[in-house]
């Protein structure tokens, strides 16, 4: 355990400088230093999420990196995982599905002999033709032209439509500010050339932030060589959040 | 025409009431409204201005090299920093000021590793109980290069 | 929501879901704008299409639709995150939502239907009142008559072909007011139970029997307090309208019913399992026994059989009361129906009504009563009948 001085000066030397390195690119993050280099432009980004069911263990990491990240109260989701349990036929028609606590703990151990079961992680889809937004009264909730739906919580009215006109139930309302919340995808760290918190922290890489301007976004060979869906098709949401081998079973 | 003097009258009303309708509108709509469409664009501001609390593994590979490296020969080379060690942008700024708690792998192993019928067969999964007993986690495997052999 | 406690919730709804979003005040909001169309359509029979039976409760069914009509954004607001906010609708209003469209058609059928076209009727009153009284009255009905004491035969003819004018007008304007509510909550895709092309339509029609019925109760209740006789062929005529508005409406949500049932799409087993149970009291022995098929059978009765006068009017008054019952409920079973069920077809929530809370029971009792109070105090200022006919109200 014993050191050298050698070696300790050489452990002091590489701290003084990476810790500067390091607090000057949180800096750069945080948007303290402004330049032409951090410029975030809109027009280049066009945001979508692509899933894969197979990788996901339902270990809740996303939910809780989630609310870490943005302050998300308890009991409220702005990403949340389902477990579905799919029986034999005849009861594959009624596939049986929880998610205690949005998935926030993890699932606890339940088997139903036989079943086939998966674990489905859920967010807003940022949908390109947002049903939740079309029906806003007054422009407090929109489509950015990089592609996510967002709220305005200074101009929300807490009329509660777009909540009702969510087909996926991604949208609440914050008890105290009364005002609608929900996922932004991480938009204060995806500008700043970060991934999302739900990416930072899944330990399979079962999700993947993903950016479908940038021609080198691993998400176009993603599209190109799997079998993709997306929740609720029928409803040409145009929703942005792209699953791999979904099954049918999922609502 | 003066037989509908009360009409003129009523006109007259409405459209002053018209004319003050429009000039408070003014008074009232955000600066920025409707600049990139039917919303105010101080609000793009707004939700990109919201702190960072997950520094990113990009910021902890800067000091943590020694450890990047045992991550990188082993199974949890995919694994996030911060997916165990939560959230650590106020130590990624400021390394002295804050020093993270290592988290207790009795609680954090378990969440990824304990055997459950709907985790993927590929996972490595276990029965806790069976496997470890009361014993941690760690007096066999090193959480950064886990498997043992 | 406490996390950890998730009660009243059956199988599985999605986590942000458990919560009802609209409560019993946008039960309340439909059923009073609902009100409001159907007075005024009652009022409209006489004035276009000349049904000179109704005549005595022209004006009685005007005051009610205005004292209904102010009340009407009272819930709203009431409801709102942010009621400071909700002037929002009118400064940035968003065009592709039917809410905010609504703002604009409230406001103009309150100013430039109902107000313009009580105004045009009442002002003779309203000159010959301000002559009449004194003091702060007096001031009150100059402030009402805009200032001009022309009430000479010509400029009578003139209001009387305004007021024809503005009732026209009026009649598809009551319908956008109700059908647009209707469009409201018939345009949610997400919602199985609300999205259907027929749901503004059943709203109106809906909304003109609730009127309807509201009008011809508080005609005879008037008429019993200050005991003067009813003018039985306006009661009759007004019956005879609201069951045959009854009919259109029993048949078109019928029509919903079985087009439903006939489809059996994805949401089908969800839906009907949910009125087999948590709907089963308010929709199937309240909504459709109570409020629509014995009041429609009642009013039959009277249409089909010779019966005397005060068995008519006991009939009426009976079917009157439990359509404004059944119409309630049709309001409740949409609303509050509509979000007991999960999105994902597979689970049910449970709504808690509470009493004294900002968006509990009290308010919602208060909130009805409060038009009453108002059309008193309108028909104080503004007598729905002749000056010679009124003793001391």
């Amino acid at each position: 355990m014993s050191t050298t001085r050698r070696e300790l000066l050489s452990q002091i030397s590489k701290l003084l400088i990476v810790t500067p390195a390091a607090a000057a690119y949180l800096d750069r993050l945080s948007g303290a230093e402004t330049g032409p280099a951090s410029k975030y432009l809109m027009a280049d980004h066009y945001w979508a999420m692509a899933i894969d069911i197979e990788k996901c263990i339902g270990c809740g990491n996303c939910v809780r990196g989630c609310a870490a990240e943005n302050g998300v109260p308890r009991g409220y989701f702005r990403t949340w995982v389902e477990r579905y349990e799919v029986g034999a036929w005849p009861e594959s028609e009624h596939p049986e599905v929880d998610s205690p606590d949005g998935g926030f703990e993890g699932f606890p151990e339940k088997s139903r002999p036989g079943a086939k079961s998966f674990f489905v992680p859920k967010l807003c889809n940022h949908c390109a033709h947002s049903p939740c937004v079309q029906v806003c009264p007054v422009g407090a909730t929109f489509e950015t032209p990089d592609g996510l739906v967002l709220v305005d919580q200074t101009y929300c009215l807490g009329c509660r439509y777009c909540v009702q006109a969510c087909p996926y139930g991604c949208r609440y309302i914050l008890p105290d500010k009364q005002v609608v919340d929900k996922c932004t995808l991480c938009y204060h760290r995806i500008s700043k050339g970060l991934t999302t918190a739900c990416c930072e922290v899944c330990p399979t890489g079962a999700r993947k932030l993903a950016d479908l301007k940038d021609p080198k976004d691993p998400i176009h060979e993603f599209l190109r060589t799997n079998s993709v869906q997306v929740l609720k098709p029928h409803m040409a949401t145009g929703a942005k959040v792209y699953y791999k081998s979904l099954d049918q079973s999922v609502r | 025409m003066k037989e509908s003097g009360h009409l003129i009258r009523l006109a007259i009303l409405f459209a002053a009431g018209l004319a003050v309708f429009l000039l408070i509108r003014q008074a009232l709509v955000p600066p920025g409204f409707g600049k990139y469409g039917h919303f105010r664009a101080g609000a793009l501001d707004d939700v990109r201005a919201h702190p960072i609390r997950f520094a990113g593994r990009a910021a902890c590979e800067m000091c943590h090299e020694d450890k990047l490296k045992e991550l990188k020969s082993g199974k949890h080379a995919g694994v996030g920093c911060e997916a165990c060690h939560g959230a650590q942008a106020v130590h990624a700024d400021d390394p002295m000021k804050s020093k993270p708690v290592l988290p207790d792998t009795t609680s954090l192993c378990p969440r990824c590793h304990a055997a459950n019928s709907a985790k993927p067969k590929w996972f490595p999964q276990v029965v806790v109980r069976d496997h470890a007993g009361t014993e941690p986690c760690k007096s066999c495997h090193q959480p950064h290069n886990p498997k043992i052999g | 929501m406490d996390p950890l406690i998730v009660k009243g919730v059956e199988g599985f709804m999605y986590p942000n879901e458990v919560e009802l979003q609209w409560s019993i005040l946008i039960v309340l909001y439909p059923f009073i704008t609902g009100l409001v169309a159907g007075a005024f359509i009652l009022a409209s029979l006489e004035r276009v299409f000349n049904v000179a039976a109704v005549k005595p409760t022209y004006r009685l069914a005007l005051l009610t639709a205005l004292a209904f009509m102010l009340v009407a954004p009272l819930p709203l607001q009431l409801h709102l995150g942010h009621p400071e906010r909700s002037f929002e609708m009118f400064t940035t209003p968003h065009s592709s939502s039917a809410m905010a469209m609504f703002g604009f058609v409230y406001l103009w059928y309150l100013m430039v239907v109902l107000v313009l076209e009580i105004w045009l009727d009442y002002r003779k009153d309203i000159v010959l009142m301000a002559q009449s009284s004194k003091g702060l009255t007096r001031q009150l009905y100059r402030l009402l008559s805009l200032g001009s004491s022309n009430i000479s035969a010509k400029s009578l003819r003139i209001d009387e072909r305004m007021g024809y004018i503005i009732t026209v007008i009026g009649i598809p304007s009551a319908f956008l007011l109700h059908g647009y509510v209707g469009f409201i909550f018939g345009s949610v895709k997400a919602n199985p139970w609300w999205s259907s092309p027929l749901m503004p339509v059943v709203f109106l029609f809906s909304a003109m029997v609730s009127g309807i019925a509201l009008v011809m109760l508080m005609y005879m209740a008037l008429m019993k307090i200050r005991r003067q006789p009813l003018d039985m062929r306006c009661l009759d005529t007004i019956a005879r309208y609201l069951f045959y508005t009854f009919v259109i409406d029993f048949s078109l949500e019928m029509l919903d019913l079985i087009h439903r049932m006939y489809e059996a799409g994805e949401s089908f087993q969800s839906l009907d399992f949910m009125v087999h149970t948590r709907l089963w009291m308010s929709h199937v022995i309240v909504q459709i026994i109570a409020g629509t098929l014995i009041p429609l059978l009642l009013l039959a009765a009277t249409q089909l059989l010779r019966l005397g006068g005060p068995r008519r009017r006991q009939i009426y008054a009976v079917s009157g009361i439990l359509t404004l019952i059944g119409i309630f409920a049709m309001r409740w079973n949409v609303v509050i129906g509509g979000q007991l069920f999960s999105k994902s077809f597979l689970g049910y929530t449970t709504y808690k009504l509470d009493f004294v809370t900002r968006e509990g029971l009290l308010p919602a009792i208060i909130l009805m009563i409060l038009p009453f109070a108002i059309l008193w105090g309108l028909a104080k200022l503004l007598p729905p009948w002749a000056p010679s006919e009124v003793r001391s109200v």
